[in-house]
């Protein structure tokens, strides 16, 4: 079965389907079944994936520009399995919670949702393309719903921000289609596949250039400091919806895209630049919580949280070994579930008071006691608390990092620290202490609402304390990985008693 | 003698011991997700829930105590949590039993005396929510069989923590201290996380069993590193010099939270790490333990100077919980001779403090929650129970002869006499100072005049209250002799934690017990002076620059403040002011300058899709060349 095509042929057929639609309340209900179909087919696929069969599963190759050795070739292998499980999660979460987000949108209610099925589609597209120029392509074409979303759909300055996301995105992009380019030539094996291109750039100043074409393309996206400062922005000015997907899933191509283009493409140089990348991860770390602590827009402090937790990720993939990469993986996945709640609790406030100021909250709890809770959950996914599944992939990044790099480690697990701060202290800003005026008679959250938040907070638990499922099928493609940057862990100093 | 082997045990209630942990989370699952329609009966299902627990706990004691002392090691391995890194899996031995069962034991008195301390709070149910939370916590952070494990329940009794200072959340000072209390903690879970990383780069597991072993071969830097990371975990937790400024704050909570969390089982948790680590990271004469006995002697004495300049009667009560896990701390400190001592006057402790805890909450019961000694006074006649269950408490902790706190006290004392001259003498000096403050308490409270405010009508608290209080009282009278006489728990904790070669024998009336004890009496004839037989001021006089000295918590949160919490806040403004006018104008000011003027970037900014597209391929065009030109070059 062409499982991955059928997947993203749903969500674009789904996508023109909705886009026909004159009835709003329909077209949401439309949006709604096929994300859930989507997810059901997503599933379905998951569950038939071998972890230790083949790298490469689902695999489907046809010509699409024969003269350049361009190909349509998707396949997955436990790596973008997981991220595309990911993106299936959060699109009905998102559609659902997004039912009043396009009223006061520029364009239609309609076109809100069939952008969002279209990103869909190329969110799994992104993932699954083994070939290098499909890739680009997928990297590329997401721009163009999210930037519609951001600018017709967003706040008091959309447009600002929708365009510095553009442009910032296209600034990369363009870098990195000089790398593809160059990369065809001088591999010179007339194709843009993956597999071909494995172990085809031999000279290390080569291998170097390339790999900054990739590299910074990837370092925006994520983002990764300090190339970061479109973020804030965007996030801050995107429906909440957008914005979970925005952070949740679009950002983790660029830290995806280190993990297997970059890594594997041009291992030489990935590390030479290590250094430099863990260097920019530890002070992303630090100085994104940093800056966190003293934002006054709970959107914009979200968005800052996550800059310090991509430096976690990019960090956990540079460092090079098992236990780093499989956690940065599975961060990706856990930030998208626990930030992911952050927002859309955010939003859920925000369209409440109609503000995304933290002063003009306080003592919500009193008044709204479910949404206090569920934020502090989230917020508590945030810090890593034990328990909860981002701790687990923050732990195994940190353990995995401090096994090659002990001291970028100690640093970098200040940032535990400073979570703390930067989530508590907004909570109690917001949730604790005296009822604020404005928040007097807010509502706690409705039956949809609490079904938007059900799932992602059952998820964050659920693989808090059983992540075994995950990281089965994250472990064997993330050796693969390392195997073709020809890496070993380091082993323990001590293996046995008595040494 | 060395700790026994964990050997592998399946079958029977040890087999069963999730149990253990499962029914208070079942009961904090359903009360808190319950909502409102458990608020009836909720308080009802926590308590049965803690009592279970605690059934749970004597049948596995009772199971453990079948079987060879050197056989009462068993590892209950559960599932595979993190593969490669860490399973889950209990071990349950002679020292988790132990905190086992005070933890179920004490905290489900502390669940019954709720029902009554909180009956006129909307908020019970989930007052209990949390407890049950709390209690299932601990019990993972204790039962734990490797170091991942106990940091899941290790943060999650500082959850639990945060949640029941901030019960009452809307007070702003609930808030902020809920808010400190878990910020200073994970400045403690910081080193405990780094000792961690070591020790899996260094032994490749997490597990005690594999750990334990393997210590011996390591490096004594990375055996010290190890050390003295887990003592600032411990720090944290157990609110020790430098992490101390929590704790006081902590007494926002509600009053069974004090007792429970906050004097009986968790601040006690660094103890149980540095215990339960003390084989492999702790060893006697090592630098790290040398560090935990200063930290605890340290402590001791900065808790009980705190504990003297206190009107507020759970202020003055949390001076003193640091004072006496400073001497468990310093008792752990002495290795495999202190450990027994140190777990001993745990036990003994959580009775008698969660005494007194327990006691002052019923005194503030009846006074409208005036928690100010100073507008007490002459209560015993009006509140019997409470007052001669108090007073018990009290006699317990100053080191009354043959009451509990006589026998552990005393053997931590001896114990830190016998290593060093100064430990032990600035451990005398200590209990002095407990004999002057707990005697302070009391007298101000129960005895003297009435100084009541006007609208106080203080009556004896209900019985659900009374009889934890009496129950825990016994506990205070006649645990310590117990565990210390023919060294009963020595012996029993032998297997677990090792246990020296010579047992001790106790002597009734040692010199130094003697001298102890005259410090004791001074102490609580200098409190009688001043603060029985004379009368009390309603406003605390200015006092010296000593009583300031420790008003102020030596001052300890100044420190704080000027160290990293200003600065801190420095940083911060300087950090977003940077961000938002370094990075970013820089970032826009080259896109102004590739785009030429700002007014040709707006045209391409507004352009449509096919533009953008044109303009990637044209960038790229541009970019491709320069690329070859260079390439050539």
């Amino acid at each position: 079965m062409p499982w991955l095509s059928i997947l993203m042929g749903v969500s674009v057929l789904g996508a023109l389907g909705v886009a026909f639609i004159k009835d709003d309340r329909l077209a949401k209900q439309a949006t709604l079944v096929v994300s859930l179909v989507v997810l059901a087919l997503t599933v379905a696929m998951a569950v038939q994936f071998s972890p230790n069969g083949d790298r490469f599963q689902f695999a489907e190759t046809y010509d699409w520009i024969p003269a350049f050795g361009v190909h349509y070739a998707v396949a997955v292998d436990g790596v973008a399995l997981v991220l595309i499980l990911l993106s299936a999660v959060l699109v009905p979460i998102v559609v659902l919670a997004s039912w009043h987000e396009a009223e006061a949108g520029k364009r239609s209610v309609r076109t809100y949702f069939a952008l969002l099925l279209v990103l869909e589609a190329m969110m799994i597209g992104v993932f699954a393309a083994t070939d290098v120029f499909l890739f680009y392509v997928f990297f590329e074409a997401m721009l163009i719903p999210m930037y519609f979303m951001i600018g017709s759909y967003g706040g008091a300055q959309r447009s600002y921000a929708a365009v510095k996301f553009l442009l910032y995105s296209l600034f990369g992009g363009l870098l990195m289609l000089v790398a593809v380019i160059a990369l065809y030539t001088v591999a010179g094996k007339n194709s843009f596949l993956f597999t071909d291109l494995l172990g085809a750039i031999k000279d290390p100043t080569t291998q170097k250039w390339l790999f900054l074409g990739f590299f910074i393309a990837f370092a925006i996206k994520a983002p990764l400091w300090p190339f970061h400062t479109w973020l804030p922005d965007a996030a801050a000015q995107a429906p909440a919806g957008a914005a979970v997907l925005l952070v949740g899933v679009l950002d983790k191509v660029g830290t995806y895209g280190m993990l297997r283009f970059c890594l594997e493409l041009f291992p030489e140089a990935s590390k030479w630049a290590t250094p430099v990348v863990i260097a920019l991860a530890v002070i992303g770390i630090v100085y994104g919580a940093i800056v966190a602590i003293g934002q006054t827009d709970i959107k914009r402090l979200i968005a800052y949280t996550s800059i310090s937790h991509f430096g976690f990720i990019a960090m956990g993939v540079f460092a090079m070994t098992t236990n780093a990469a499989s956690g940065a993986t599975l961060y990706m996945v856990n930030h998208g579930f626990s930030t992911g709640a952050l927002f859309l609790i955010a939003g859920f406030l925000i369209y409440r008071r109609g503000s995304q100021f933290i002063d003009d909250y306080g003592g919500v709890q009193k008044v709204a006691p479910i949404l206090a809770g569920t934020f502090l959950v989230a917020g508590l996914s945030s810090l890593s608390l034990p328990g909860l599944s981002p701790f687990v992939s923050e732990f195994l990044v940190l353990t995995g990092t401090f096994q090659r790099y002990a001291v970028p480690a100690v640093i970098a697990a200040t940032g535990v620290i400073l979570a703390a701060v930067y989530i508590l202290w907004m909570y109690q800003r917001t949730m604790n202490g005296p009822t604020a005026e404005a928040v007097q008679g807010m509502k706690d959250l409705n039956h949809r609402e609490r079904w938007v938040l059900i799932p992602l907070i059952a998820l964050i638990i659920g693989l808090g304390f059983f992540p075994k499922p995950m990281l089965d099928v994250i472990n064997p493609a993330v050796k693969e990985t390392l195997t073709n940057v020809s890496v070993t862990d380091p082993a323990p100093a001590i293996a046995k008693e008595g040494q | 003698m060395e700790p026994a082997e964990i050997i592998s045990h399946t079958g029977g209630v040890i087999g069963a011991g999730w149990l253990l942990i499962a029914l208070p989370l079942l009961g904090a699952a359903v009360l808190l997700l319950g909502g409102r329609r458990t608020d009836k009966w909720g308080h009802f299902l926590g308590v049965a829930l803690a009592v279970a627990s605690f059934v749970v706990a004597v049948l596995a004691f009772v199971q453990l105590l079948g079987f060879a002392p050197g056989e009462r090691r068993r590892g209950v391995a559960l599932y595979e949590f993190i593969p490669g890194v860490a399973n889950m899996g209990l071990l349950i031995d002679p020292l988790s039993i132990s905190f086992a069962l005070l933890i179920t034991g004490v905290g489900s008195l502390i669940h019954i005396y709720s029902i009554g301390y909180m009956s006129h709070d909307t908020d019970r149910r989930r007052f209990f929510g949390y407890l049950n939370l709390f209690v299932a916590a601990m019990l993972l952070l204790v039962l734990a069989d490797n170091y991942v494990a106990l940091f899941i329940g290790w943060e999650g009794v500082g959850l639990a923590s945060y949640l029941l200072i901030g019960f009452w959340q809307y007070k702003p000072s609930a808030a902020t201290a809920a808010k400190k209390a878990f910020v200073v903690n994970r400045v403690g879970d910081f080193g405990l996380l780094i000792a961690i990383f070591i020790m899996f780069s260094t032994f490749g597991s997490v597990a005690f069993a594999d750990v334990f072993p393997k210590a011996g071969g390591a490096s004594a830097g990375t055996l010290t590193a190890i050390g003295l990371l887990l003592l600032l975990g411990a720090c944290g937790k157990s609110a020790q010099l430098p992490l101390q400024s929590w704790l006081l704050d902590a007494m926002e909570g509600p009053t069974p939270v004090s007792a429970l969390i906050h004097a009986a089982t968790m601040v006690t948790a660094g103890v149980y790490l540095v215990v339960r680590s003390g084989a492999a990271f702790f060893p006697a004469d090592s630098t790290a333990s040398l560090v935990v006995t200063i930290v605890g002697v340290a402590t001791l004495l900065a808790g009980a100077i705190i504990g003297t300049a206190k009107d507020d009667i759970k202020k003055a009560l949390a001076g003193s919980t640091m004072s006496q896990i400073g001497y468990m701390m310093l008792a752990a400190g002495l290795g495999v001779a202190g450990y027994a001592f140190a777990i001993a006057h745990l036990i003994t402790h959580g009775f008698f403090k969660a005494n007194l805890f327990l006691g002052a909450g019923s005194v503030m019961h009846g006074m409208n929650d005036e928690v100010d000694m100073r507008k007490y006074g002459g209560l015993r006649s009006l509140m019997p129970i409470t007052f001669v269950t108090f007073l018990i408490g009290y006699l317990a902790i100053i080191g009354f002869p043959l009451l509990s706190g006589y026998f552990t006290k005393d053997g931590i004392i001896e114990t830190a006499m016998e290593h060093s001259a100064i430990l032990g003498w600035l451990a005398v000096i200590g209990a002095g100072i407990t004999g002057f403050y707990m005697s302070r308490l009391v007298f101000m409270t129960f005895f003297g005049e009435r100084r009541w405010a006007a609208d106080a009508h203080p009556h004896e608290s209900p019985s659900v209250m009374t009889w934890p209080l009496i129950v825990l009282s016994i506990g205070s009278i006649g645990l310590g002799g117990y565990l210390i006489l023919s060294n009963r728990l020595m012996v029993f904790l032998g297997p677990a934690v090792g246990q020296p070669e010579e047992l001790p024998a106790f002597h009734f009336f040692s010199p130094v017990g003697l001298a102890t004890l005259a410090l004791v009496a001074l102490g609580a004839a200098y409190a009688w002076l001043k603060y029985g037989r004379a009368e009390v001021p309603a406003v605390a006089p200015r006092g010296s620059f000593l009583t300031t000295f420790a008003r102020r918590d030596l001052y300890g949160d100044a420190l704080n403040e000027a160290l990293f919490m200003r600065p801190g806040q420095w940083l911060t403004r300087l950090a977003v002011f940077f961000d938002n006018r370094g990075i970013d104008g820089v970032v826009n000011g080259l896109a102004a300058g590739i785009g030429g003027t700002s007014g040709r970037l707006r045209r391409i900014q507004t352009g449509y899709v096919r533009s953008y597209a044109l303009s990637i391929f044209i960038g790229a065009a541009v970019l491709a060349g320069a690329w070859f030109v260079v390439g050539t070059l």
